[in-house]
């Protein structure tokens, strides 16, 4: 409203000073953020590899790549097929005793979790014993890569839904404070405490088993449609249970809160004084109430997404969907040691990236944010 | 003690306070009964007993009740033995030490479906010649089927299903099904029937005692599993783990951070930046696969995973949450006051930074118990639940394992489902009123 007195030219100029210092802004920000978060992640994962070594696990998964690789060299050498069984084995145990002693693994546990580390964090996360991933590989790093789109496929089309469902129902539920909705919402909040999988559980025997309208579990018909049409409408189908309850698990109790900071905001005087101002609805609604509304919920969403992050594991298993959480599942039942320390290291790293995205958002939507300051 | 009284007053307010509370009422009552009904050693026995402790028990039932919503008619189980006289037992003294031992057992049969299987389990005790037995099976419609003619030993069990003179008999190779059906017309027979059964033995103290059971569709108040235990064991002892696991983990937590909170805002400094930096790195922690690794590689003892909870829940958001109003309080004149007089750091972090967030604490306290709850039972559908304890996750497990849902025994997801979920429900509808009683800047919102 304010723009009318302005010439157009001085507006786009205004503007353009405006959008330079807020790209410098967040870039300085974002930069130290990822500083002090890649060191954040470093420690974390030394942890995680702290606490899977203290059983010597690591150490097991290294000791058999080597007695692998070492054992297979010699076997595909034609020179060596010629020594007799014994000569043979005794070579092979002093090339795995010079290979142990090359990877360091009669140094000191605390060094050698350093060295872990290093691999750790280049993803070098060794060979699975019992799995393999569908193009036939042992690398831990390929299997858990391959299952990782089906994951965030998956979490992140429920995730948007629900973030811009739930913000746009808070905002018409904050509207009509008191209303029969509104109380039903506020009523219907405690289901959150129920996790997705639970929901998936119910929504399988009702949908799969008695409707028998929807599948009841994976992620396309099998075999795989062919067609490109027909593979995504396969998928959506597929997607629709595991979707909807990671969504419902925490529907109402998100549109709850925002809800809240909503009414929280619009008691503000600036948001009376705009509606005295005669401003429309939607503007005020828009720059007065959601503008600054905006970091809290951000923040709210990143913690939401912390946890569902972890329940996606057994939400996966129950819908027998391809990703990350199943692969998890697997590795447990088979004791595949590699794959459980590997991906306890992915999500990690998928954490670290969560809180780092949604560090970026809040650096974007919040002009407080201040580096060094 | 005014002060609770007034909190309870204001419960009375909030609907879903009062049901919340009826619920953990309800959820303590149950658990006290389930540990004073079946002892701690009994329901461990019971729960990892195997046939010989569960073979009374048909596979896969249903609960009886059931039957209410139903319109066919499901055959109930049961079993009955001459030791305790529900099967009685006529003992007719004859000439040379020998006798005559009649039993005869009536049963009302209506289902429209077969029993799973029948088996008589047999005992006599001798000293040189077995006992001789023969039964018979009458129908309804006055049909009279031979069913074994043999000597017994000392302990003996026999399938009606295995018996190959019987199948002959009946032409026929299922046994079971034949015994309830009208050869002509093929279909069921339903009325009373008899297992009659006479016995001779041919010694002074020579006695034969029977055990006939009878496995039908249904079983008792929550059904059986495919180990043939009864479901109604790992659901009352359910609650009080969970309530266990789920108190202990939502106290352990909320007091740990609390404190830690409070130390770290009062001392300010490196202890508080520490506290900060620890917080951080413990969000990019994997909580559930740090669990998971936790349970595969060194115990899955519910207590081990219980200690890894609390300390990986420790330093997460709430501390930063709780540190906010801490560092407000500390400003307040009467924490001055305290100072002035000289109370050192301890007596003011204990005494006066902390018994004023108390009030925060229990809402807050009371909203995290139904997620440890749910926690248990995740990692027990995982496969990584304790595997001693008899608990609702391990339910849903079993349940799982067997394919329930695909197979139709939904019963057996449900019942430790809608026990979760009454929990979870009861413990998060007080938390959320006593959010609102105990934060009155929501209460007008």
């Amino acid at each position: 409203m304010a723009v009318v007195t302005h010439t157009p030219g001085e507006n786009v100029k205004v503007k353009n000073r405006a959008s330079n210092s807020t790209f410098l802004r967040v870039s300085r920000y974002v930069v130290t953020r990822l500083l002090t978060l890649s060191v954040t992640v470093v420690i974390g994962i030394y942890l995680t590899i702290m606490i899977a070594n203290m059983g010597g696990y690591v150490d097991t998964i290294m000791r058999n790549e080597i007695g692998d690789r070492v054992t297979q060299t010699i076997a595909a050498n034609p020179a060596m097929q010629q020594l007799d069984p014994e000569s043979r084995r005794k070579l092979i145990q002093e090339r795995i005793a010079s290979e142990e002693k090359r990877i360091g693994l009669d140094v000191p546990v605390a060094v050698r979790n350093f060295r872990y580390l290093s691999n750790a964090l280049l993803l070098r996360l060794g060979r699975a014993i019992n799995m393999t991933s569908d193009s036939g590989s042992k690398q831990v790093r390929l299997i858990i890569l391959e299952r990782l789109p089906a994951t965030l496929l998956l979490m992140g089309t429920s995730q948007l839904f629900l973030f811009f469902s739930s913000v746009f129902l808070a905002l018409n539920l904050s509207r009509r404070y008191g209303s029969f909705w509104d109380k039903l919402v506020v009523a219907l909040s405690p289901t959150s405490a129920v996790p997705p999988w639970f929901y998936g559980i119910f929504m399988i025997l009702i949908f799969a088993a008695l409707l028998k309208v929807l599948p009841f579990g994976g992620m396309v018909d099998s075999p795989p449609p062919s067609n490109p049409v027909d593979y995504s409408l396969s998928l959506l189908q597929h997607m629709i249970l595991p979707g909807a309850s990671l969504i419902l698990s925490s529907f109402f109790l998100s549109i709850y809160n925002y809800r809240t900071f909503f009414l929280i905001y619009s008691s503000e005087d600036y948001v009376d004084m705009a509606k005295a101002k005669g401003l429309p609805s939607r503007d005020v609604e828009r720059r007065y109430i959601l503008r600054p509304t905006l970091p809290n919920i951000i923040t709210n969403f990143a913690l939401l997404i912390i946890t569902l992050w972890t329940g996606a594991t057994i939400t996966e298993t129950v819908f027998l969907w391809p990703g990350l959480g199943r692969t998890l599942y697997r590795a447990i039942g088979l004791y595949d040691i590699p794959i459980i320390v590997g991906s306890t290291i992915i999500y990690a790293y998928m954490l670290a990236l969560t809180v780092f995205m949604l560090d970026f958002i809040y650096a974007l939507v919040d002009p407080r944010v201040k580096v060094g300051g | 003690m005014k002060a609770l009284q007034n909190t309870f007053q204001k419960l009375w307010m909030y609907p879903s306070a009062v049901v919340g509370l009826l619920v953990v009422f309800a959820l303590v009552f149950t658990a006290f009964y389930a540990m004073i009904k079946i002892p701690y050693n009994e329901a461990i026995r019971l729960w990892r007993g195997g046939e010989e402790v569960w073979y009374q028990n048909p596979k896969f039932a249903a609960p009886a009740w059931i039957n209410f919503f139903s319109s066919k008619d499901y055959a109930e189980s049961f079993a009955v033995r001459t030791t305790d006289g529900s099967m009685p037992k006529q003992v007719t003294p004859g000439a040379e030490g020998t006798s005559t031992i009649d039993i005869t057992y009536p049963f009302t049969f209506t289902s429209d479906y077969f029993p799973q299987d029948m088996i008589l389990y047999l005992s006599s005790n001798y000293q040189q010649k077995q006992p001789f037995l023969s039964a018979k099976w009458l129908t309804p419609d006055g049909r009279e089927i031979r069913i074994a003619n043999l000597a017994i030993s000392q302990k003996q069990t026999y399938r009606f299903a295995q018996d190959e003179k019987l199948k002959t008999r009946l032409h026929t190779e299922d046994v079971i099904p034949q015994l309830f059906t009208d050869p002509e017309t093929g279909k069921i027979v339903k009325g009373e029937y008899k297992l009659q059964i006479t016995g001779t033995t041919f010694e002074p103290d020579s006695d034969i005692n029977i055990e006939y059971v009878f496995h039908g569709q249904v079983y008792g108040l929550a059904g059986t599993d495919q180990a043939r235990r009864d479901l109604t064991v790992p659901l009352l002892w359910g609650t009080p783990v969970a309530l266990a696991f789920g108190l202990i983990a939502s106290l352990g937590t909320s007091v740990l951070t609390m404190v830690i909170a409070a130390i770290g805002t009062w001392y300010g400094g490196w202890i508080d930046e520490l506290i900060q930096r620890i917080t951080e790195i413990n969000i990019v922690l994997p909580f559930l696969s740090i669990l998971i690794m936790i349970g595969t590689f060194y115990s899955r003892s519910i207590w081990v995973i219980l200690g890894a909870t609390i300390l990986l829940s420790i330093f997460t958001g709430a501390i930063k949450g709780y540190r906010s109003i801490f560092v407000q309080v500390k400003e307040s004149m009467y924490i001055e006051a305290a100072r002035a007089y000289g109370a050192s750091s301890p007596r003011i972090i204990f005494f006066y930074l902390i018994p004023r967030m108390i009030p925060l604490l229990i809402p807050g306290l009371v909203s995290s118990v139904p997620a440890f709850v749910f926690l248990e039972a995740s990692l027990a559908v995982l496969g990584l639940g304790d595997p001693v304890l008899p608990t609702w996750g391990k339910i849903i497990e079993d349940a799982n394992a067997n394919g329930a849902l695909y197979r139709g025994y939904y019963y057996w997801i449900l019942e430790p489902a809608t026990l979760l979920m009454i929990t979870g429900l009861g413990f998060a509808m007080l938390g959320f009123a006593l959010d609102r009683i105990f934060n009155p800047k929501l209460r007008d919102i």
